[in-house]
């Protein structure tokens, strides 16, 4: 089984490889958004803790 | 009474965000292990399906996703009447942080089933019956996430999104079977039915470890989310204050 | 008051009868859901074609949906009037179980909107080359649909009754409920244009409307009773 051979997926390439991209898309994607969220909600606390400190 | 106690403790904010800090790493890294290992199965060893060649290897990723829509949907509504019946308001934040991952899931099914759908059918949506009831059952999440998303106070919003969870997954039985009674109807059964190829044990490995992957994934995400959710939730006490000092 | 026998009947029938008494003191609103049905459907014929055969094979789907659109638009006529001048507050805290209050309010619904468009249909399926004969099935159908429409209907109105903009929410968080019943009520007056047995349809639509008597009053008073907290 050569790479391009796996690759080439039987000529099927496009559709399994396709799919198995925007699999590892939304995954990537539920891992991120709590990541983004975690820093905006941390730099927004701590900022408001900062005002109200003088 | 003592494993009550446990999980009450569990249940305490501080302890929740804790304790959940603690387990997302190995929840992590159990879910690239299983991953790895259902992908390497998946594509390497798998032997090509005497029909439809290489294409049904998008079944690894395509029945997972699927089951994990409705798994994920019905943990929604179990966490949301927890929620409602005992006033959990961690509960509240498992099940609204679902909906989103749920509804990534179905997406997944959805885009993933047209994929496998086009190299065996020529067309890239067909009204199968399984493809359509996954379509309603996005609809269903949407519906739960705007309505989340349409209350300015978090408590209603939470506690109406959570009657929504409910209401729909009484649904869901009825939906899938008036669809599938729906679909005979138009397209009769003769048309190849959407099956996954006859499950030799070589393919079957691969999918049940990936739906083990991905529901590990989907419990590391839901915690990942809840966290923040409840930190942002508590953000007057003081242990919030406590953790800004310390990171 | 007393010697009225203060339990769930008499509370159903005054709501049941003060919405009615209200819904004909504003007759103008009772026109509304009907004038929409009937454009509607009379929308097909001009975007499709007069030929009367393709006009008979959507025509079911065609009644059906409007239909069912026609009583979703109209749902927020349930709760509407009464949460913005505050009687919805007193009937969530009268000593009455709420969902029989809401059963009321439903029905009375249903009687302003469901009944007429099911009163109303023949006439339109007529216009789209509709057997008169076969009418019975597609009044059938309708009386049994519509009364359930209104029923699952009631619960995301009084998830949505607090906010301001609820009708397109509304429809997102509805239409999706209203699938099955749908799917029963088109294809029982599809086939029976074609003479073919119906029975298995009406069956389930009856099976449907009972289910959602049972059941959505509790969903639509927990709803209501978590959004005017």
């Amino acid at each position: 089984m050569t790479v391009s051979e796996f690759f080439d997926m039987g000529g099927y390439a496009f559709y399994v490889w396709t799919s198995y991209g925007i699999a590892f898309a939304i995954l990537l994607i539920n891992v991120v958004v709590p990541i983004v969220r975690r820093q905006r909600l941390l730099r927004e606390l701590r900022r408001m803790k900062s005002r109200k400190t003088p | 009474m003592r494993f009550f106690r446990y999980f009450h403790r569990f249940s305490s904010p501080r302890e929740f965000f804790r304790i959940a800090g603690s387990m997302i790493p190995w929840l992590a890294a159990a879910t690239i292990v299983l991953l790895m290992i259902g992908l390497y199965l998946g594509l390497f060893v798998a032997p090509p399906d005497y029909q439809q060649g290489e294409s049904y290897r998008i079944m690894f990723i395509h029945v997972p996703s699927a089951w994990m829509s409705l798994f994920v949907y019905m943990v929604m509504a179990g966490a949301a009447a927890i929620g409602l019946i005992w006033r959990i308001k961690l509960a509240h934040v498992m099940a609204m942080s679902s909906a989103p991952i749920g509804a990534s899931f179905t997406f997944l099914a959805l885009v993933t089933g047209s994929l496998w759908g086009k190299p065996m059918w020529g067309a890239w949506w067909v009204w199968d019956a399984r493809l359509t009831s996954e379509l309603i059952l996005l609809f269903l999440y949407l519906g739960v996430m705007a309505l989340y998303a349409a209350f300015e106070e978090r408590r209603t919003a939470q506690r109406a999104a959570g009657i929504l969870a409910i209401v729909g997954v009484v649904n869901v039985p009825i939906i899938h079977y008036s669809v599938m009674w729906w679909n005979t109807l138009h397209q009769g059964p003769t048309v190849s039915k959407f099956d996954a190829p006859s499950i030799h044990p070589s393919m079957l490995a691969p999918l049940l470890i990936m739906s083990v992957a991905f529901t590990v994934f989907y419990a590391t995400v839901l915690l990942m989310r809840a966290r923040w959710d409840v930190l942002d939730q508590e953000q007057r006490s003081n242990w919030v204050d406590e953790y800004l000092e310390q990171s | 008051m007393e010697g009225v026998p203060n339990n769930a009947v008499t509370a159903f029938t005054t709501i049941f009868r003060r919405d009615i008494k209200l819904a004909l003191r504003h007759r103008s609103e009772l026109i509304n859901p009907l004038a929409f049905f009937v454009i509607v459907v009379s929308l097909f014929p001009l975007g499709l074609s007069t030929d009367s055969r393709t006009l008979l094979q959507i025509a079911p789907a065609v009644l059906w949906i409007s239909a069912l659109l026609a009583t979703m638009l109209s749902l927020e006529s349930i709760f509407r009037s009464d949460y913005e001048d505050g009687s919805l507050e007193q009937l969530v805290l009268s000593e009455h179980p709420l969902s029989v209050i809401v059963l009321g309010k439903v029905a009375a619904h249903w009687c302003t909107t469901g009944l007429l468009l099911t009163l109303i249909s023949p006439a339109l399926a007529i216009s789209l080359a509709f057997p008169p004969q076969k009418l019975g099935i597609l009044v059938w159908t309708l009386l049994l649909g519509t009364p359930t429409l209104s029923l699952i209907g009631s619960i995301g109105v009084a998830l949505t009754v607090g906010l301001r903009r609820g009708g397109i929410l509304l429809a997102l968080l509805i239409l999706p409920l209203y699938i099955p019943i749908l799917i029963f009520g088109a294809s029982a007056v599809d086939m029976s244009i074609d003479d073919l047995d119906v029975a298995g349809q009406l069956y389930l639509l009856a099976a449907l409307l009972v289910l959602s008597l049972t059941l959505t009053p509790f969903a639509t008073s927990a709803a209501l009773r978590v959004t005017l907290e």
